[in-house]
């Protein structure tokens, strides 16, 4: 059994459900029309020896509709024979059924998707965030959100106890007063020099928070 | 030397008595069923050395049994595909290296073998190129197996076997460095090629290396494959039948070591691979003992395959006859720097590659490399242009660690590590 033969006997089918087979660089895709009937589709594809899912994954058609793109990749294990299936979600309703109970392994790649894009997955046992944490508000690879990010009412660190030897000669509190200043590679723009006193007076800081000297001593300006 | 460990092997044989563990989890769940109790949880990570990077399980106890695993990946998230479509397909080659960080030189081909699908031109790559990066390919394997065998058996407390696998990786790094420069962060491959030839050194570096390895491998085999504790502690813990390793998509050793024949340098051929001889080791029962004998085998079939390439090179090992080692074509290779700075057309050719990228169609790819952790694969969807619109990675670790949540209830809270590495994975690539 060839790819082509694959899809063709599912094209046999379900009819119009399901695209003609596209080719490129010896690639077979089937596009299915409807994404409720996904999980139908795939049972068929699993019952003629397609066992192994290797991904699913998501693309953005932003701008355009429908927006969404699901994208499955099958392989039969036995011959190693692959294909490709795809089918739109829009913007509005941004969900499909899960195919969880088929391949357990889409369990963490459908989790990936609604993390990255949003999109969610009826039926899915455990629809949680899974790269990002819980309670993020945006979808990263969604193409409207920015490539440097966004900024949350969320802070940066999840726990907010006091860090151990918090005060120390250690630990550089995040914002604080020192954390710019007693970087040694810190330049100022305008003379392209290393701010001496800045450096000097993280120093004299450092000193009275341990209370005693450490280290050489301020540096003389040559 | 040989005989020596030859004979120390043979005096060792004896059959060892194994305890089920799995079945003694089993037994002391049901023992303790009457004495009520709570049951606790127990935060493992994301910064413990056992879970070889920044992977938290959070593990529900009752007593030492494990009840529930819920693994919780993530930490080490910094949005690579979303870089991947803000830049051109020569400038993600870096990045690659950070997936798998255990393995760049494999990664780095992986990347490049995807690009150039989508191209159409990966069956145009000179000879000389694609056995140097067959090489590049088996030196990450063993590479990356020796990592994960030495904190393996580190965790388990076997730590000699650390050093001497530490000591074999170094040399390792030692040729990444005299082929591309840089010894961990290598990018030593291009669209269409390679950065450059490998010195002409190079090839009786990997020969002396393959020698020293067998001599290094053949003194762990004897300190662990039949060493007691060892085999106790692997020993039908873990399992994970061939349904089941199918079922949850794992690929590379963890799917061998279920008894599943599948491997893409057999099954879906790439490279010089069809020109080489070598086996494809499968275990029998799929538990962690399993996994551990597969990459063993792993190990000598990579180096059976690194003395055959050394022996077949095309253009020999100085390369005297000047075979190219990337494609000849100046819209995908940059050309020469004399030809630059001497000709129009080459000039123009360097302009539009550095600033615009590869023009690739537009379609869609997957390729799919038998990375050393599994089947790493590219998905590029692309609309015409040097930059992709979306790149899926399919990180073989992010697939194999969804089975933890399956197999380690009902085990022991010390066998945590000796899942966790049995499974080898890498958290730079599972979190991308």
């Amino acid at each position: 059994m060839t790819a082509l033969e694959a899809a063709n006997n599912i094209k046999a089918k379900f009819g119009d459900l399901i695209s003609e087979p596209m080719e490129f660089r010896g690639e077979i895709s089937l596009k299915v029309a409807d994404a409720e009937k996904i999980v139908e589709v795939c049972q068929y594809a699993k019952s003629i020896g397609f066992d192994y899912l290797i991904d699913i994954s998501s693309v953005d058609n932003y701008g355009e509709d429908p927006r969404w793109t699901v994208v499955y990749h099958l392989r039969a294990i036995v011959n190693g024979v692959e294909f490709r299936l795809k089918t739109d979600v829009s913007e509005e309703k941004s969900e499909l059924p899960t195919v969880v109970p088929l391949w357990r392994t889409a369990n963490w790649h459908e989790r990936e998707i609604y993390d990255m894009m949003g999109i969610r997955f009826s039926g899915h046992p455990d629809m949680r965030r899974i790269l990002m944490w819980e309670g993020y508000p945006y979808y990263p690879l969604r193409k409207d959100f920015p490539l440097a990010g966004k900024p949350t009412d969320l802070p940066g660190v999840a726990f907010t106890r006091v860090t151990p030897m918090e005060g120390g000669p250690f630990v550089t509190v995040a914002g604080g007063n020192d954390s710019i200043a007693r970087e040694p590679r810190v330049r100022v723009p305008e003379t392209d020099e290393v701010p001496l006193n800045a450096r000097v007076e993280a120093r004299a800081d450092n000193k009275a928070l341990r209370g005693q000297a450490f280290g050489p001593g301020p540096i003389e300006k040559k | 030397m040989d005989e020596f460990f030859k004979n120390n092997l043979m005096a060792t044989v004896q059959d060892i008595e194994i305890r089920d563990s799995a079945a003694r989890a089993a037994q002391a769940a049901e023992d303790m069923q009457d004495i009520h109790g709570e049951k606790m949880v127990l935060n493992m990570g994301p910064s413990h050395p056992a879970t070889h990077g920044v992977l938290r399980i959070v593990l529900e106890l009752d007593g030492e049994v494990i009840t529930k695993a819920d693994p919780d990946v993530g930490y080490l998230h910094r949005g690579d595909e979303k870089i991947a479509e803000n830049m051109t397909y020569t400038q993600f080659i870096p990045y690659t290296d950070r997936l798998d960080y255990l393995a760049p030189l494999a990664n780095n081909v992986a990347y490049a073998l995807a690009v150039e699908k989508l191209l159409g031109v990966e069956k145009n790559l000179p000879p000389r190129c694609q056995y140097i990066r067959v090489m590049c390919c088996e030196l990450a394997r063993i590479s990356s197996h020796l990592l994960g065998l030495g904190a393996f058996a580190m965790d388990t407390g076997a730590v000699t076997v650390f050093l001497l696998t530490f000591t074999e990786r170094e040399k390792i790094y030692n040729l990444a460095e005299a082929a591309s420069g840089a010894r961990l962060t290598t990018t030593y491959t291009r669209i269409g090629g390679l950065m450059r030839d490998i010195p002409a050194t190079w090839c009786a570096q990997v020969k002396q290396f393959c020698d020293e390895f067998e001599v290094a491998l053949a003194e762990v085999e004897t300190l662990l494959t039949r060493n007691r504790i060892w085999v106790d502690r692997l020993r039908d813990l873990g399992v994970v039948s061939k349904e089941m390793a199918i079922n949850y998509g794992l690929s590379g050793p963890n799917l061998r070591g279920s008894g599943v024949d599948w491997d893409l340098r057999k099954n879906q051929p790439y490279l010089c691979y069809p020109d080489l001889e070598f086996d494809i080791p499968v275990g029998s029962v799929g538990d962690c003992y399993d996994r551990y004998l597969v990459r063993m085998e792993e190990m000598r079939q990579s180096v059976r395959i690194l003395r055959q390439c050394v022996q077949k090179i095309p253009g020999g090992w100085a390369n005297d006859a000047k075979e190219p080692v990337s494609i000849p074509d100046g819209k995908i290779t940059l050309p020469s720097k004399q030809k630059v700075l001497s000709s129009m057309e080459e000039l123009i050719h360097q302009f539009m590659l550095v600033t615009e990228g590869v023009n690739c169609p537009p379609g869609e790819v997957y390729f799919g490399h038998e990375n050393p952790k599994g089947e790493l694969g590219f998905y590029i969807n692309s609309r015409g242009g040097g930059v992709p619109y979306r790149l899926k990675i399919r990180a073989p670790s992010f697939v194999n660690l969804s089975i933890v949540g399956e197999i380690m209830p009902g085990a022991m809270i010390s066998d945590v590590p000796v899942i966790l590495g049995s499974l080898d994975f890498v958290m730079g690539e599972s979190d991308r």
